[in-house]
């Protein structure tokens, strides 16, 4: 903390700095690749505030990942003939993160905001102890910490996240540890610093389900007592359903529908939300025959489909005269803070909903 | 050998596996040290079949090799009773063993020259023991390979990892062609080059001497030893840098990598730490070797400058026919490559905790 100008601002403040704790504004990650240029995340904006979650939900490709490390700067070779271009505004506590330098981003880095990444055996390093890369990331922000405080804080932490015996397993191997410890672990590793921002990547996905319950139970927990601002990427909306206070769903680069968790699950204005809950299993109500797949595949970056992107998947698209092939829809306010990007009417996607997709769900 | 031996540990409760079970480590050396035994049991046997069992299958006489050409039938007889190679061959075989472990005696009646332990047999040049020879040369060949090595560690591992820091930048390019062109020259051209070079065309290197010793006069020690460090090191210092390159390369784009940056690193520890910790282990494996076999000679580079070390000696024992030479070389360059595969693989379980030695 007292390496960090946390007082100063990063860019002139002549851009107007948002009053929410963290603001993307119209964020463009575009990669250039020798098929062409790889569209990643396309225009995309949202806000969250302090101690907020927001969830945000998309298949493999639809840049939600992207977008998480755009926000922690993790971009390699940005800059650079073969890296990313990268445009647009973060306001992360009215600090702009796009156009500040490397250095100024890294010191923010695991100590203002932390990540969780998807599979914690990959993301530790197999040849330090849990508890060295724990201390590490500690010390790099606590520069005068002791070594023995900050292996107290290590043990403190490894308690704090579930780990039985933390004394003793704060000397273990990654490898030594379970699935689920090892996200634990990997938890801990991202609070050592109080971070008020935590940004967790698809955090059950290489977990299994039991275990799945239990480390989102302990997000939420700790979301409470640390007061941190969460983002949880998923393609399972299941993963969000009791955690996110928003959700953002992301398809092709673009968000498409975003809104309050619970008008999202009760009221979606998207086909493509439609799909998605229909692909979920739901214990909350009767048993449907099958689960119903989104048809088709995600888009290629590259190449996105005209219009829409979602319009070869979208079973309504011919119920729209063509507009959905040729014009991208905006995101439009649906419901107070409820926004969607489709061009069926309104009142032609409530029908729809209540008709068509509600009783199978 | 290495892989049926080391094995990643299975997840264990608590503490490191190795530091958990001393005994279990202790045992494994032991055993590995008693295959050190059998291995160099097996080259003796190879070794002794090929140059005493052949000759003898094909009726040819090995003492013929110790006497001059024009030498009276009642001298080669002597000499034949002195080296027992008048006795079965069996016999020869359990006198040449004997002789490793306990020393043995050539005698011919008054005639009596004791060999001491570990007896290689009497090289048919010098007339005197080969074990007292190759401890002789040995810290010559010593010397080059320690030198070699560390101009290799630090060049090929070096350029090895800035190729890599700056993939497909003129400095990786250019590296990458030096180093397919120091794998692919051999030793007796770069090493030949070299010397025309600085010691013939510039001067500024004098002839090489293999008279010159390092407590004799360290700075004629050192300029006789410098262009077969550079040569030497220059072939394995190609490999290592394209080893280095490819290892951090692949380390680069693992996940832990960006989990270090993710907790606010500095660019410099991400790399020097996290990166190069596990880009070395597998360099460390092969330098392990390298050194191992290293150890029993350099046989181009001695023989292209001259230096009397192992490589010198097997070469001359070569030509020469010098067959007991020969043998104690086989053997000895066999035991530091066994021995360096356990040093490796003890080293292994250090660097790596997930290896566990069983």
């Amino acid at each position: 903390m007292t390496d960090t100008p946390s007082t100063e601002p990063l860019v002139d403040l002549a851009k107007d700095a948002p009053s929410e704790f963290l603001a993307v504004r119209d964020l463009r990650v575009h990669f250039p690749t020798d098929d062409g240029v790889v569209k990643s995340v396309d225009g995309l904006s949202f806000t969250l505030e302090r101690g907020k979650t927001l969830g945000i939900v998309g298949e493999s490709g639809s840049g939600k990942s992207v977008t998480s490390l755009s926000v922690m700067g993790l971009h390699r070779n940005v800059g650079k003939k073969s890296g990313p271009r990268i445009s647009g505004e973060i306001w992360l506590d009215g600090k702009e993160l796009v156009g500040a330098s490397p250095e100024e981003v890294r010191r923010l880095r695991g100590q203002k905001m932390a990540m969780i990444f998807q599979d914690p055996l990959t993301a530790m390093h197999p040849f330090y102890s849990v508890g060295h890369q724990i201390i590490e990331g500690y010390r790099q922000h606590h520069p005068d910490a002791k070594k023995q405080q900050a292996r107290d804080h290590a043990i403190q932490l490894l308690d704090r996240v579930g780990i039985p015996q933390p004394d003793k397993r704060v000397d273990s191997y990654p490898h030594e540890f379970s699935g689920g410890m090892r996200q634990r672990a990997m938890i801990a590793m991202a609070l050592a610093n109080d971070p008020s921002l935590l940004i967790a990547d698809e955090p059950t996905t290489a977990l299994d389900v039991t275990v799945q319950a239990q480390i989102l139970d302990l997000i939420r927990d700790l979301q409470k007592e640390f007061g941190s601002s969460v983002i949880i990427i998923t393609h399972d909306l299941g993963v969000v359903a009791e955690l996110a206070d928003d959700i953002l769903v992301m398809y092709g680069g673009k968000c498409v529908e975003k809104g309050p968790a619970a008008d999202l699950f009760d009221k979606p204005e998207h086909p493509y939300t439609w799909g998605l809950l229909g692909s979920m299993p739901r214990i909350d109500r009767d048993l449907q025959d099958r689960l119903i797949p989104v048809k088709g595949s995600p888009p290629s970056l590259i190449n996105l489909p005209s219009g829409c992107a979602f319009n070869p998947r979208c079973p309504y698209a011919e119920r729209n005269e063509g507009r959905c092939t040729s014009e991208v829809p905006e995101l439009v306010e649906a419901a107070p803070g409820h926004r969607a990007a489709c061009h069926l009417p309104a009142e032609t996607r409530h029908r729809i909903f209540a008709e068509e997709i509600a009783p199978r769900l | 050998m290495k892989a049926g031996r080391v094995r990643p540990a299975a997840p264990t409760r608590g503490g490191r596996p190795t530091a958990g079970q001393p005994t279990a480590v202790l045992l494994y050396i032991v055993r590995r040290l008693l295959n050190v035994v059998v291995m160099l049991l097996v080259v003796a046997t190879i070794t002794f079949g090929i140059f005493f069992l052949v000759p003898w299958l094909q009726h040819t006489d090995p003492v013929l090799r110790y006497v001059g050409k024009n030498a009276n039938p009642v001298a080669i007889e002597g000499i034949k009773v002195k080296l027992g190679l008048d006795k079965p061959i069996y016999e020869q075989f359990w006198l040449y063993l004997k002789g490793l472990v306990a020393g043995r005696s050539y005698n011919n009646g008054p005639d009596t020259t004791w060999c001491p332990a570990p007896c290689m047999g009497i090289s048919t040049q010098t007339q005197t023991p080969v074990w007292g020879q190759l401890t002789g040369d040995f810290p010559v060949t010593a010397w080059l390979a320690a030198g070699a090595a560390t101009l290799w560690l630090v060049f090929g591992v070096g350029t090895g990892v800035l190729s890599a820091l700056r993939k497909r930048s003129v400095l990786d390019r250019v590296t990458m062609v030096t180093a397919l062109a120091g794998v692919s020259l051999p030793v007796y051209f770069t090493g030949l080059v070299t010397s025309a070079l600085f010691v013939y065309n510039l001067g500024w290197l004098p002839e090489s001497d293999p008279g010159v010793t390092l407590a004799d006069d360290p700075v004629a020690w050192f300029q006789n030893m410098l262009l077969p460090w550079i040569t030497l090191a220059f072939l394995f210092a190609a490999t290592y840098a394209r080893l280095t390159r490819a290892t951090m390369l692949d380390v680069l784009g693992e996940d832990y990598i960006r989990t270090a940056r993710a907790k606010g690193l500095r660019e410099g520890k991400v790399i020097g730490k996290h990166a190069m910790r596990a880009t070395m282990t597998p360099v460390l494996t092969v330098f392990g070797m390298d050194l191992g076999g290293l150890l029993g000679g350099a046989i181009l580079t001695e023989n292209v400058f001259n230096l009397h070390g192992l490589g010198y000696d097997a070469l001359n024992g070569i030509t020469k026919n010098d067959l007991p030479m020969i043998m104690g070389v086989t053997l000895f360059a066999a035991f530091f490559i066994v021995m360096a595969n356990l040093i490796v693989d003890l080293l292994y379980a250090v660097v790596d905790p997930r290896v566990r030695l069983a």
